[in-house]
């Protein structure tokens, strides 16, 4: 599951996992950067703000690594479906929207799993925005972009880096196939969106299973 | 997961010129030839290098050079959580490297990169190479790891110094015994710890041996006395110092 900031992402995914669920289906959820591993170094390096675009998209990485081999890699062994919060393609956008080579980090992540369905929730920076701030969240200083120091005020930082965060999301669309659902919509409506997509899927893993089976 | 337009090849150019990157930069710090120097000292545990580092610092400081060390995990961001990684033992080889990386992209930007840019000599205990030898024994991918490094600036010079397994293995035992990660444990390569050790650095020393030609490593005797060794690195250096000055000032002559 991908998208910026306030696309509405963790509540679709959220309606989903009931829905899987509910049909019979394990279900686990992963979230980006969650690991216990980077904690202590995340914490350290946002309370300092020593932290620079390379060492950050590295301390991404190793949480990512680390969720792979632990959360991710063992569930699909298991038969389970893994529901990811923000998977590689939020490196990809986020590391260069701050700066850090294309091919590099691309090539960092060559160690995930490629997923079997990756759904980009798209939206505008404004509706985000507002979103967002509807929900008085406060807009933290990495996530807003403000390390970049593009502008001091934490909303319009917040606007500058989501706008090169969503360029570098369509650039993803082609190149990794995202499938795209559009977050303007009503929470219902994109739900429904979600889940024939999902279900789509789940019917052509279905019957592979079974030509494999009659093979 | 590559995407379809990213290519398998390596990309830690080993013709790529010292003082610039290897392989993909951070583009956000173009390097403009800076007039700093990196001198890296690689070799596995217990061959003196920070004996060694120790006394081309009084050295070149007396001759009126500024050094700054660095040395492997010693980032400020990095040392307490691979410390703490180290001790529960939940690493798997992956994390271990990426750990070890984002420790080195935090020197080489708040220390290495600085020091270039203000004319330092740069002493590194241990480099890269230290990642790439740890990973090959491991089994990480080649390909791999040489592209996550490409971010590294080439050093100016690297010595190796080597020694042999069986000098290596007296070595550590006299200095400070084997610790799970350094004798491989990881790797399960069997309970005794002792063959297990010796399994290990038996194939780092063969990693370092194939990257001695593909990086130009100046390989240095590393079972000769501490002063032997000590005077070498310094006619090396002193050259290679003497050299670049020259060319630094061609009217000077």
């Amino acid at each position: 599951m991908e998208g910026i900031d306030g696309s509405g992402k963790t509540t679709q995914l959220d309606l989903l996992a009931k829905w899987l669920s509910a049909a019979g289906h394990s279900v686990i959820l992963t979230e980006w950067n969650s690991s216990a591993l980077v904690k202590a170094a995340t914490k350290t390096g946002k309370k300092q703000n020593s932290l620079t675009p390379m060492t950050f998209s590295l301390l991404h990485a190793t949480d990512f690594a680390d969720r792979l081999l632990y959360n991710i890699i063992p569930p699909l062994k298991a038969g389970m479906i893994v529901l990811a919060d923000r998977y590689a393609y939020t490196a990809f956008s986020r590391d260069t929207a701050r700066g850090v080579d294309r091919n590099w980090v691309r090539e960092l992540y060559s160690f995930a799993v490629k997923p079997d369905l990756a759904v980009y929730f798209r939206v505008p920076i404004e509706t985000s925005t507002d979103r967002l701030l509807a929900r008085r969240v406060k807009l933290k200083y990495y996530e807003a972009g403000m390390d970049m120091g593009w502008s001091t005020n934490v909303v319009e930082s917040f606007k500058i880096f989501q706008g090169k965060v969503l360029e570098e999301y369509d650039r993803l669309v082609d190149e990794f196939d995202l499938s795209v659902v559009d977050a303007t919509g009503s929470i219902t409506d994109q739900q429904r969106t979600f889940r024939k997509l999902i279900s789509q899927h789940l019917q052509i893993e279905a019957t592979n299973e079974f030509s494999d089976e009659l093979g | 997961m590559n995407s379809p337009t990213s290519s398998a090849e390596t990309r830690l150019d080993r013709d790529a010129r010292p003082g610039s990157y290897y392989g993909h930069p951070i583009p956000y710090l173009p390097l403009d030839q800076y007039p700093g120097k990196i001198i890296a000292i690689e070799g596995t545990d217990g061959v003196g290098r920070s004996t060694q580092i120790q006394l081309l610092r009084e050295w070149l400081e007396v001759q009126g050079y500024g050094v700054v060390e660095t040395g492997w995990t010693r980032s400020e961001l990095m040392q307490p959580t691979i410390d703490l990684a180290k001790a529960s033992n939940t690493l798997n080889k992956l994390t271990f490297q990426l750990l070890y990386a984002t420790d080195f992209a935090d020197r080489l930007e708040k220390e290495i990169i600085p020091a270039l840019k203000a004319g330092f000599i740069v002493l590194s205990d241990r480099y890269i190479y230290t990642a790439m030898a740890r990973a090959g024994v491991r089994g990480v991918d080649r390909v791999w790891i040489r592209n996550l490094y490409g971010f590294a600036i080439v050093p100016h010079l690297v010595f190796y110094l080597r020694l042999d397994d069986k000098t290596l293995i007296r070595q550590v035992l006299q200095s400070r015994g084997m610790d799970y990660w350094e004798s491989g444990m990881d790797m399960k390569l069997g309970d005794d710890i002792y063959e297990s050790f010796r399994a290990y650095q038996k194939s780092l020393l063969k990693e370092y041996t194939s990257m001695a030609d593909e990086y130009n490593f100046r390989v240095l005797d590393g079972r000769r006395k501490i002063d032997v060794i000590q005077d070498e690195l310094r006619r090396q250096i002193g050259a290679f110092l003497a050299e670049s000055e020259t060319a630094a000032r061609p009217d000077v002559v």
